[in-house]
């Protein structure tokens, strides 16, 4: 099952880039609500941001791009990112990440088939001395192990 | 690479110059004193010292990515970049201790061990920076072991994720992401220089990559306009010239002059023997200080293009094939033809247009020709359609018929009114020269029908944007004017010190009629009253104001007036005389200026003196030993008329093909069509030589030595790069055809020509080679008063003495809008293209405009029943044609635009003969037409295309 969402509408996506418009350096403002709005930031919106703002596209482009958590496309239902870096990766955050992927049967970015679940990698979440650490829809959860892991992915529905 | 010709500095000093108080420092033991501001890197640089660089280069401001120029500083911590680090009082810099090299070679190990070591198969090979580093600062080897990468296609089996194909998107260049080092060079350029953002580095980390536009984007599907400024800024073959690629580096470098616009930019022609490789901006040129646009950098293929004739051709009548013959052979005959017509039609029967493409003395010997050896002064050339008025209307009120500033005087403008004009399509090096002072700051008026990429494009914003309805240009500045004056604006010490004061009142009077109010013209001109009072206050306030203009002037039947009254809004605001200010029209062909100099005008000699002074006709009968007509001659639009009555029966007309670019092209083929000896001189079988009965194969900008006059009256050398494929140069032509006439001339060199303009003509009197070839360039009037030219004019006082002011009433045109004809036509040109597109159309330059297409708005073209991409009719009161409509809101409702650059189009055939007052130059910009959909090319466009075929055969020879 694939989500089906309608494409973003112009006339929508300037009246967000429009909200933001008032503030100092509105970018990256009109990035997130485009991006809360749709759960991702079209290709469609770039040349309508580029033009409210008089910039390049390229602009824009390289923005988004240098930002790991703006997506080009919808995310699934839940995000569930995990902690990749050092401290982590000491006390085997590896072995839970490769359990994780093993499990759901998709890369890094990837999005389970029914859509429940995509899965991100991340590095670090602040929460070293509680690692390893992950993190579902914002909310962050210390200690996973495989088990614990199961547990929330069987939660996402996944 | 060596400089056969002069030995120009052509060292990258690491970061662009700067102006500041003198600051006195010590590099390496040496003492230099720089600027204030300038870095430590140029520094190091003026003292003859190079400290090794990657992300640097003096096209753009420093960026302190690279790490490899990094210095020690006594009293300093740490090593500090010496791009981003400015110069300090007595600063003590070290450019070469162990520490600072051990840190480079480390810094020069990571980069290669991201890089292909390809070198001696890679287009770079012995021009590339990367290379030239490693071996600064001696890398002998390089410790890591093969990782991830971005170089290969296949790592351990796989696929690499990492690498991305070549893209070879761009007709002209190539982007390779594997040869990249990420030093943000070419994205820097695109804002700096070209101020056209259309590349970004995307990712981030070890992912960060050149990116030309959005995601799915490539090179040519991007905001690109292909100036060419990353390629030259690119330290590595990731961005190279394909020519570069095919051909290897090149050995050697001469420094020419542009043929395309009027800005004239520098080059130098980087050759292999006589084979060129490529054009790359001269930096020491003082109209494009390193820059270039793409027709000039990379459209130069037209110069060996297949259709281009090399034999001489002649022919008894246009409705027979064209026969090859020897020169003396075609020479001979045209000499005859000209001769008998004269016989019998008179002295007056024939004529020549000259050129405004060729050289100053290609021109000045195509009007002598005329003047010496036929006897008339039928002369005319392509200024007629283009820029005449601006010789009318500045030479009333200044007193001299040329741009009062040169190009660097943009650098202090503060306001800056655009009128008629559209730079970053027409004049693009000073459209990006303008675009980079207005992102520091200075305010941009534009007044114009379409809304232009001046008016709103990446980073730059006009403050207003007057989008009147095409023919109201004078009601628009008289307007300006009368807000000036009423709001008491007006810079009145400046008048009573440099003008005529009464007749600056009886101005005054004039525009402060409440008939010129902003409120009074609204309805006419389609201008919002309170945006053009903000207007007006904006460039009366705001400081140093200038005014650019272009054929959306001068092309109208008050072409003259507007022109005028730009002059009158310049005086009254006391914007002339310094830098930053200023009236200057930007003008169309590379050497359309030196042509108007030179004296192709049927009413002046050279230097712009009437051919009635019997003094004036007295120096050139001294040093022509000939007598000259005191009667004026022919102007363009007169010798096709008289050829139509029977009265006008010869004509020689070197490089330009009036058929095409000149209006109503009915007319002109009808006049060409009852004459008896067309003589067409030219590169190609261009339209007008359908009608020509012979045919001289000219020789392009790159087989000749001679000199262009740009906009800003910079006299500019264009050097021989390889000998003329046709054989001769085409003053050699002009020369051969006078003589072949009895004429008995015997330059052998364009210097002798030269040494006969500075003989005869007061403003050129100082100009020789040498002196050209010493400074650069020179900006006439170059004379004892001004023995290294002028790059500003009126200073202290205007050339004509005081300044004057004309009223500039305004009279509608007579071509208006009616139920049967509603819309109004405009035109104008495109980037890629130039002018009729002789020679753009003859090279790559077709992938980004294969075809002309008319611009209509979606309110005008819903009414119509016309989609996007949809062939429509055009059709005028003079005749129609079919062509593509675009959809867009560039241009208003009620006005439509094209270009002009596609023969198969011939915009020409819609617009009328409508034409300037004082000049005669055609009314192109205001046509009343009518838009329809169509289903393929009308009877005229077949008909001619069927005549154009039938012309252009060329018997086999037997």
């Amino acid at each position: 099952m694939t989500q089906i969402t309608p494409a973003p509408r112009p006339e929508d996506l300037r009246e967000l880039i429009a909200s933001q418009m008032h503030l100092e350096g509105p970018l990256l403002p009109i990035l997130h609500a485009i991006q809360e709005s749709y759960g991702h930031v079209p290709q469609s919106a770039v040349p309508l941001i580029a033009d409210a703002l008089n910039i390049g596209k390229a602009e824009v482009h390289g923005v988004i791009s240098f930002y790991h958590d703006f997506r080009d496309a919808p995310a699934g239902r839940h995000v569930v990112k995990i902690c990749r870096a050092e401290a982590c990766q000491a006390v085997g955050g590896t072995a839970v990440a490769e359990h994780a992927l093993q499990r759901l049967g998709v890369e890094w970015h990837g999005t389970t088939a029914n859509g429940a679940v995509t899965i991100e990698p991340v590095y670090c979440l602040g929460l070293c001395a509680c690692a390893p650490a992950a993190m579902v829809d914002g909310r962050v959860v210390g200690r996973v192990d495989a088990a614990r892991m199961d547990e929330l992915l069987s939660e996402a529905g996944a | 690479m060596k400089d056969f010709i002069i030995p120009w500095d052509d060292r990258d000093m690491g970061t662009p110059a700067k102006t500041g108080k003198p600051v006195t420092l010590t590099v390496d033991g040496v003492e230099v004193v720089v600027p204030e501001g300038t870095s430590v890197m140029r520094a190091a640089a003026e003292a003859g010292i190079s400290v090794p660089k990657l992300c640097a280069t003096d096209s753009v401001e420093a960026f302190g990515s690279c790490r490899l120029c990094v210095v020690e500083i006594e009293g300093r911590r740490g090593t500090p970049a010496s791009c981003t680090t400015p110069v300090a009082p007595g600063m003590v810099v070290h450019t070469q201790s162990s520490k600072v090299r051990k840190i480079r070679k480390g810094v020069m190990e990571l980069y290669i061990s991201d890089h292909p070591l390809d070198c001696l198969t890679c287009a770079a090979n012995g021009d590339c920076e990367l290379q030239d580093m490693a071996g600064a600062v001696g890398l002998r080897d390089v410790r890591y072991a093969p990782g991830e990468n971005h170089f290969e296609v296949r790592s351990s089996g796989e696929a690499n994720a990492r690498y991305i194909p070549k893209d070879e998107s761009n007709p002209y260049f190539t982007y390779d992401p594997q040869k990249c080092i990420v030093c943000s060079r070419c994205v820097r350029a695109c804002e700096e220089v070209q101020g056209t953002f259309a590349l970004t580095i995307e990712g981030r980390g070890f992912d960060s990559r050149v990116k030309a536009g959005m995601a799915g984007d490539d090179f040519l599907s991007s905001d690109c306009v292909s100036c060419g400024a990353c390629v030259q800024a690119c330290p590595t073959s990731t961005l190279q010239e394909k020519s570069v690629i095919e051909l290897g580096t090149p050995e050697r470098s001469v420094v020419t002059t542009c043929a395309y616009c009027g800005v004239g930019c520098s080059f130098k022609a980087e050759m292999q023997g006589d084979q060129l490789v490529r054009m790359v901006p001269h930096k020491q040129g003082k109209a494009n200080r390193g820059h270039s646009c793409v027709k000039g950098r990379f459209a130069w293929g037209y110069a060996t293009h297949k259709e281009r004739i090399l034999n001489p051709m002649i022919r008894d009548s246009i409705d027979q094939p064209w026969q090859e013959v020897s020169w003396d052979e075609a020479i001979g005959f045209a000499a005859e033809r000209m001769r008998g017509l004269q016989e019998k039609y008179g002295r007056r029967s024939v004529g020549v247009i000259t050129s405004s493409r060729c050289t100053n003395e290609e021109t000045f010997l195509v009007q002598k020709l005329t003047r010496a050896v036929f006897g008339n002064n039928n002369t005319d050339t392509c200024a007629r359609v283009c820029h005449s008025p601006t010789g009318y209307g500045l030479g009333q009120t200044f007193g001299t018929s040329a741009g009062t500033q040169d190009f660097d005087s943009v650098e202090h403008t503060d306001v800056v009114i655009i009128i008629g004009a559209n730079p970053t399509d027409g004049h693009p090096v000073f459209a990006s020269r303008l675009k980079k002072r207005l992102r520091k700051g200075a305010k941009l008026i534009v007044i114009d029908p379409r809304r232009t990429d001046m008016v709103k494009s990446a980073h730059i914003q006009a403050a207003h944007h007057l989008a009147l309805r095409p023919g109201t240009n004078v009601a628009v500045v008289t307007a300006l004017a009368h807000v000036i004056v009423t709001e008491g604006l007006a810079d009145e010490a400046f008048i009573r010190e440099r003008c005529d004061w009464d007749e600056f009142r009886e101005y005054a009077e004039f525009a402060s009629d409440p008939r010129h109010a902003p409120e009074a013209v609204e309805a006419l001109t389609g201008v919002p009253a309170e945006e053009l009072r903000k207007a007006a206050r904006l460039f009366a306030t705001g400081g140093n104001g200038a005014i650019y203009y272009g054929l959306g002037v001068t092309e109208h039947s008050q072409g003259s007036t507007t022109v005028i009254g730009i002059a009158n809004l310049a005086m009254m605001t006391g914007n002339i005389g310094r830098t930053g200010v200023g009236v200057n029209p930007l003008r169309g062909q590379n050497n359309v200026q030196g042509s108007c100099d030179m004296g192709s005008f049927p009413h002046e000699l050279p230097g712009y003196r009437h051919v009635k002074l019997p003094e004036v006709r007295a120096i050139f009968e001294n040093a022509w030993g000939v007598q000259i007509d005191p009667e004026p001659g022919l102007r363009i639009p007169n010798m096709l008329d008289a050829a139509v009555e029977g009265t006008f029966k010869g004509l020689y007309c070197q490089g330009e093909d009036i058929l095409q670019s000149d209006p109503d092209t009915k007319h002109v083929a009808a006049g060409l069509a009852a004459m008896e000896c067309v003589i067409v001189h030219d590169l190609f079988l261009n339209e007008t030589a359908n009608y020509a009965h012979v045919f001289l194969p000219g020789s392009t900008f790159l087989e000749k030595n001679g000199t262009f006059t740009n906009a800003e009256r910079r006299i500019n050398m264009v050097r021989k790069v390889m000998a003329p494929l046709n054989g001769y140069e085409d003053w050699q032509v002009t020369q051969m055809l006078a003589n072949a006439m009895g004429a008995g001339w015997d330059y052998t060199h364009p210097r002798q020509i030269m040494a006969e303009i500075a003989a005869t003509t007061p403003s050129f009197a100082g100009v020789t080679y040498e002196k050209i070839d010493e400074m650069g360039s020179v900006q006439w009037p170059c004379n004892e008063a001004n023995p290294d030219g002028t790059p500003l004019m009126h200073v202290d006082g205007f050339v004509r003495g005081k300044g004057r002011f004309i009223v500039t009433e305004y009279v509608p045109t007579l071509e208006k809008t009616g139920p049967r004809f509603p819309l109004l036509l405009t035109t104008g040109r495109i980037l890629s293209q130039y002018n009729v597109g002789a020679q753009t159309r003859r090279t790559d330059n077709v992938v980004w405009h294969d075809q002309d297409v008319l611009e209509i708005h979606p309110h005008d073209a819903e009414t119509r029943g016309v989609k996007d991409g949809d062939f429509v009719k055009l059709a005028s009161r003079s005749g129609e044609t079919t062509l593509r409509a675009q959809i867009t809101d560039r241009v208003s409702p009620g006005v439509v635009y094209t270009t002009f650059h596609h023969p198969d189009t011939q915009a020409n055939v819609v617009t009328t003969d409508f034409s300037d007052w004082a000049t005669n130059c055609p009314e192109y910009k205001v046509t009343a037409v009518q838009v329809s959909p169509s289903n393929g090319p009308s009877d005229w466009q077949e008909d001619y295309a069927a005549q154009a075929a039938q012309s252009r055969r060329i018997q086999a020879a037997e």
